[in-house]
């Protein structure tokens, strides 16, 4: 029996020698002299692996950076999105650069499209992917732009900042959207928007991306712009462009006036994180002045902090 | 009017489900269940029964509590599971032996990977082979067929309480084929079932019934039990042409043991068999090999169980490198 | 009879419910306002050629296909032209279509409205091509891919038989069952010409069994035709996709990934050949085709000739309204048609038939985990595994896909109707197939 025993000890030490020894000259022999400012810059980045700089993985992104450091002296156009600045900066000091500052974005869902504003026409009986349905039909509310409400969006977000609606069917995005873009890729209708998240998040934005005349698009949601040009006209900062019956809102341009907000006459247009409106104009639609107090007021839920989706009220408060 | 449905094609969908597949096999392993009642009397029904409900039990539990997700016990999985394993342990195996196999089967072989249709291996076999490790000498020691009416004294004294296939493997120790074959049973009995035995290995009869049943219905395809006994046939035919003192002939293999049964009941399980036809034809056949080398070289004197388990293990692989056909040589544009 | 031919791989069975066999084909009466979309075909859409305010005629050309593979579309009605707006279409996506408020039913002149049988052939070979696609001939069997694109064997190749698929083999349709009782004259003299427009001496009319009075019927006409034979089929289902009719009749297996051609053999629906006949030997376009309206509770479910362009709710309450228990409404067959949302969209070119399904069949079975039982591996057609084709959809591995073939499938649906666990494997097949296509394509530009 001990005989076996220091054998075995005997010959299983050996193997691990012999396999240690060989390791160590493969290594060696295999050993890619590798810029150490890699590993440095590596350290630096928040580790997603998200995909949100346009490389497959950090490490690649890192590799991306030094390079274009030792080759061109700068790391334009290279950016971290999910560590923002203070990760850029970061970076920027490892290679002895300097970066300008960046305003961080977020991603915005422009799609008011709820049950309640777009009501169900038809029911969907399928596997709940985006994708699929878009190649399938318009929607269930008809609009063939609209969101489709199955969450490819949410699956692919890493960062656990984007949720369902259960009561709207719409997604809305939480402060932890780190603007990588991943659901911006994954929405088969382009809904979703990386804008900028704006002084203390106030931003504002059209909540729609239907293209048809006015009358298609009103008929199958209340909520649709129809590019009926009265926004365009009230922006002071040419902010805001009409193409294909629907306006967009350039968040370079956008001060925050505010001014476009009240005269869309479908309240397609968004503000989000603004203090309530002392004196409110009239408005032709009554609905528009039920939903306006409500904005602020679930803002201000959001604000404090992770209230699940689940607990948001309908209307036009996904950010 | 309620609102119309949107869905892509087909519209319509067959008759076939879950739940038909899985009854319709249940109902294939009525005629043996019966005989092993027949043949082992209430103690069979006792290991039926408590074998099946353990398994129903322990699904809904896992079910129900761990899983937290809808509960599908009565879509005949666990059940056939449950049968299964009784069919695959002796008569007077102790209670709670059968439960434990029973958790086993289910909790660690089926649920712990998700539930049907995700488990790589068949549950009822895993339960069969923890049992046997585990508790050896209970699981090997078979009572003699005691009938439920009368007595039967078929069933020569020499062999004890072992089964042709153990009596065999350790009589050769000392004594040739022809020797031992004349102390044991005819075939005959072999075939309807007067031998000891696990429950359902028995009777071959029976069995066949079922799996004729089965393939009437199109649960299973013949590729795998046809690829199995086949290979089985010619493997140990040809060992017995060489040399007739040291091996039985083909037919003993194939009315003895678990052959049958795992054939038909247990190799064909389609969770854990390969989907392409060729995929299960070589699986049948590495069973079919795998089950003589074991009886006649390994340790055990049955090798079904084992075999089937090991060739589980090789679906994956077997479903990668034998695809079905494609419709048209394929012509990949470079 | 002898044992009957048909394809070997795969295929299933599903209930026929021909409920609207027995019934004649019926002219439907004209809509009052006509929704004509520009681009009812496989490929690029038309171009407009008129105009709002513009009155037209019957048979008038209304759109140009201008890109290869794209075909005419002439006005099935007369009338003025209200606009030309985004209209549904099957899916529920808005197209551009043109809006016509149909007044009277003229007709331009040069086409032959009477029923009498012309069995000469004037036209040369090429006149014949010529024709065909001046007149927006396409494919009628559903897929709608330009006729004349397929008369065209490309260099190289040669076509040495042509297949006139009878098959009608998804469940609930008559449209094609019925043209060959009423029609059989008209098809044969299309037949003859489309064989002449191919340049073959040999064409083969497949039938299944379960249409013993076309397979008579057309039988007995065919013996007055030269190198035509009827060629009944055993009754399996997708027996009307073009390369299992072809393995059906001539035994030849088209290549994974090529066309027909690539075997020597063409195939056009018997629907296509009538439509054939009449432009190449009436002038007349592709205006109107044979319509099926059927369902379990629809009250007279019926066969009509539908002018392209009337909405489907007229069809509907021709055939006795929208039944109260309906739960989905079907522009095609069970098997592979589309769900309609709305009974606006009008019948184009494409449409075989409307089915309406009982809101007790409209809901698809629960779907729960694959028990790997390789059903859907059996009744596929194509040779593929359905089950692994799904999951590789599911988990976005696209190149996968494509290595398994996903683009051969020629989505039947026979692996999801046989599926004993409801899943949805043809959804995340077509899936797959889109989003491998786009990266092929996308490989192509590069
Ligand atoms: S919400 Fe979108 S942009 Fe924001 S972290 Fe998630 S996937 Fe990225
Ligand atoms: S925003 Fe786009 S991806 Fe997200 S649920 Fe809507 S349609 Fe789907
Ligand atoms: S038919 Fe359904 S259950 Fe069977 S292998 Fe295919 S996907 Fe799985
Ligand atoms: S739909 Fe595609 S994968 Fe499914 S059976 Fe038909 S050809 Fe095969």
């Amino acid at each position: 029996m001990n005989d076996v025993m220091i054998f075995s000890v005997i010959s299983l030490g050996a193997i691990g020698i012999a396999a240690a020894v060989i390791l160590y000259f493969v290594a060696q022999k295999f050993k890619v002299i590798e810029d150490p400012k890699i590993d440095e810059v590596e350290e630096a980045l928040p580790a997603a692996n998200c995909g949100g700089c346009g490389f497959p993985g950090c490490r690649n992104f890192a590799e991306a950076t030094v390079k274009s450091a030792n080759e061109s002296k700068h790391i334009e156009g290279l950016n971290c999105p999910v560590g923002g600045n203070d990760v850029m900066t970061t970076v920027a000091a490892i290679l002895g650069l300097e970066v300008e500052e960046s305003k961080p974005l977020i991603a915005v869902i422009r799609c008011n499209g709820s049950r309640e504003n777009s009501p169900q026409k038809v029911e969907y009986d399928g596997p709940a992917t985006c994708a699929f349905a878009h190649n399938l039909y318009s929607g269930e509310g008809g609009c063939q732009y609209g969101c489709l409400g199955l969450g490819d969006c949410v699956a692919a977000c890493q960062f656990d900042a984007i949720h369902m609606d259960p009561v709207t069917g719409l997604p809305v995005v939480n402060d932890k959207c780190v603007a990588c873009g991943a659901c911006v890729k994954a929405c088969p209708r382009d809904i979703i928007e990386l804008r900028f998240k704006g002084p203390k998040d106030k931003r504002i934005f059209v909540s729609c991306v239907n293209k048809e005349r006015g009358g298609p698009a009103k008929k199958n949601c209340a909520v649709a712009c129809i590019g009926c040009g009265l926004c365009e006209k009230e922006c002071k900062f040419d902010a805001i462009t009409i193409i294909n019956n629907l306006a967009y809102i350039d968040y370079e341009k956008c001060k925050l006036c505010r001014k476009c907000v009240p005269v869309c006459p479908t309240n397609a247009i968004h503000e989000l994180h603004f203090p309530p409106k002392k004196e409110k104009p009239v408005k032709p639609e009554a609905a528009v002045k039920e939903e306006k107090p409500e904005l602020p007021a679930s803002k201000e839920e959001t604000d404090k902090g992770g209230v699940p989706p689940e607990d948001a009220k309908p209307g036009n408060q996904q950010a | 009017m309620s609102m119309l449905t949107v869905s892509g094609s087909p519209h319509v969908h067959g008759d076939s489900s879950v739940k038909k597949i899985m009854y319709t096999v249940v109902i294939a392993m009525v005629p043996a269940m019966l005989v092993s009642v027949y043949f082992f009397g209430l103690d069979a029904l006792r290991v039926l029964v408590i074998s099946s409900l353990s398994c129903l039990f322990f699904e809904w539990l896992i079910q129900k509590y761990l899983i937290k997700g809808p509960v599908t016990i009565f879509d005949g999985s666990a059940l056939i599971t449950g049968i299964l394993l009784a069919f695959n342990v002796p008569s007077n195996l102790p209670t709670w032996i059968i439960i434990v196999g029973a958790f086993v089967a289910i909790g660690m072989a089926k649920m712990s990977f998700g539930g049907l249709g995700k488990n790589p291996f068949n549950p009822a076999l895993v339960g069969r082979i923890f049992l046997l490790i585990s508790f050896p000498v209970q699981m090997t020691s078979w009572p003699e067929p005691k009938m439920l009416f009368g007595s039967m004294a078929s069933q020569p004294d020499a062999m004890g309480g072992a089964t042709p296939l153990g009596f065999l493997k350790e009589g050769l120790k000392n004594s040739t084929v022809p020797e031992l074959m004349s102390k044991m049973p005819d075939l005959m009995m072999d075939f309807i079932g007067f031998i000891g035995g696990s429950l359902g290995e028995v009777s071959v009869v029976a069995l066949l019934l079922g799996a004729i049943y089965m393939l009437i219905k199109k649960v299973i395809t013949w590729q795998i039990p046809f690829a199995y006994i086949g290979s089985v046939v010619v493997f140990t035919g040809i060992l017995w042409l060489i040399d007739p003192d040291m091996y039985v002939d083909p037919l003993f293999h194939l009315l003895t043991g678990g052959l049958i049964l795992g054939a038909f009941f247990m190799a064909t399980d389609m969770v854990s068999s390969p989907i392409s036809p060729w995929g299960q034809i070589v699986f049948g056949i590495g069973c079919g090999v795998i089950t003589i080398l074991i009886r006649i070289w390994g340790a055990y004197p049955e090798g079904v169980s084992f075999a089937i388990l090991i060739m589980n293990a090789f679906t994956p692989l077997l479903n990668r490198w034998l695809k079905p056909k494609l419709f048209g040589e394929t012509i990949k544009a470079a | 009879m002898g044992i009957l031919k048909t394809f070997s791989l795969g295929g299933v069975h599903p209930p026929e419910n021909k409920l609207s066999a027995d019934q004649a084909i019926e002219v439907l009466p004209l809509p009052k306002q006509a929704f004509i979309p520009l681009n009812q075909n496989l490929g690029a859409p038309g171009v407009a050629q008129v105009q709002k305010g513009d009155v037209i005629k019957v048979g008038q050309l209304l759109a140009k296909g201008e890109a290869f593979i794209s075909s005419n579309v002439h006005s099935p009605v007369s009338g003025k032209v209200l606009k030309i707006d985004n209209v549904m279409d099957p899916s529920g996506y808005r197209r551009p279509a043109v809006v016509v408020n149909v007044d009277g039913d003229e007709w331009v002149d040069g086409i032959d409205r009477t029923d009498t049988l012309v069995k000469e052939i004037k036209l040369s070979q090429k006149e014949i091509v010529e024709k065909i696609h001046q007149l927006g001939i396409v494919g009628l069997g559903g897929a709608t891919f330009p006729s004349h694109v397929k008369l065209m064997v490309p260099e190289g190749k040669t076509a040495d038989v042509l297949i006139i698929n009878g098959v009608e083999c998804e469940p609930y349709l008559t449209a094609d069952h019925r043209l060959m009782i009423e029609k059989g004259d008209e098809i044969l003299v299309g037949t003859t010409i489309l064989m002449k427009g191919l340049g073959v001496e040999r064409a083969i009319i497949g039938i299944e069994n379960n249409k013993p009075d076309a397979i008579k019927n057309m039988t007995e006409l065919a013996g007055k035709f030269k190198g035509i034979e009827v060629c009944p089929l055993k009754v399996k289902y997708p027996q009307g996709g073009e390369k299992q009719l072809i393995k059906a009749t001539i035994r030849r297996e088209v290549p994974s990934g090529k066309l027909p051609i690539e075997v020597g053999a063409v195939v056009n629906n018997v629907g296509t050949a009538f439509a054939v006949y009449q432009a190449v030997q009436k002038n007349k376009p592709l205006i109107e085709r044979v319509v099926t309206i059927t369902g379990k509770s629809v009250a007279k479910p019926g066969n009509f000739m539908v002018r392209i362009g009337t909405p489907i709710r007229e069809l509907i309450e021709k055939a006795g309204g929208l039944p109260e228990d309906s739960g989905k409404m079907i522009g095609g067959g069970p098997m592979m048609g589309k769900a309609l949302l709305s009974m606006d969209t009008p019948v184009v070119k494409g449409s075989s038939g409307i089915l309406i399904l009982r809101e007790s069949e409209s809901k698809r079975v629960d779907v729960k985990n694959c028990i790997r039982c390789a059903r859907c591996v059996s009744v596929c057609p194509m040779g593929l595994e359905a089950v692994l084709l799904a999951q590789l959809a599911e988990m976005e591995m696209w190149e996968e896909s494509e290595q398994e073939n996903v683009m051969d499938c020629i989505e039947c649906g026979s692996c999801h109707y046989t599926c004993p666990s409801g899943r949805p494997l043809l959804d995340y097949i077509r899936l797959g197939k889109s989003k491998v296509g786009q990266i092929i394509r996308n490989r192509g530009k590069k």
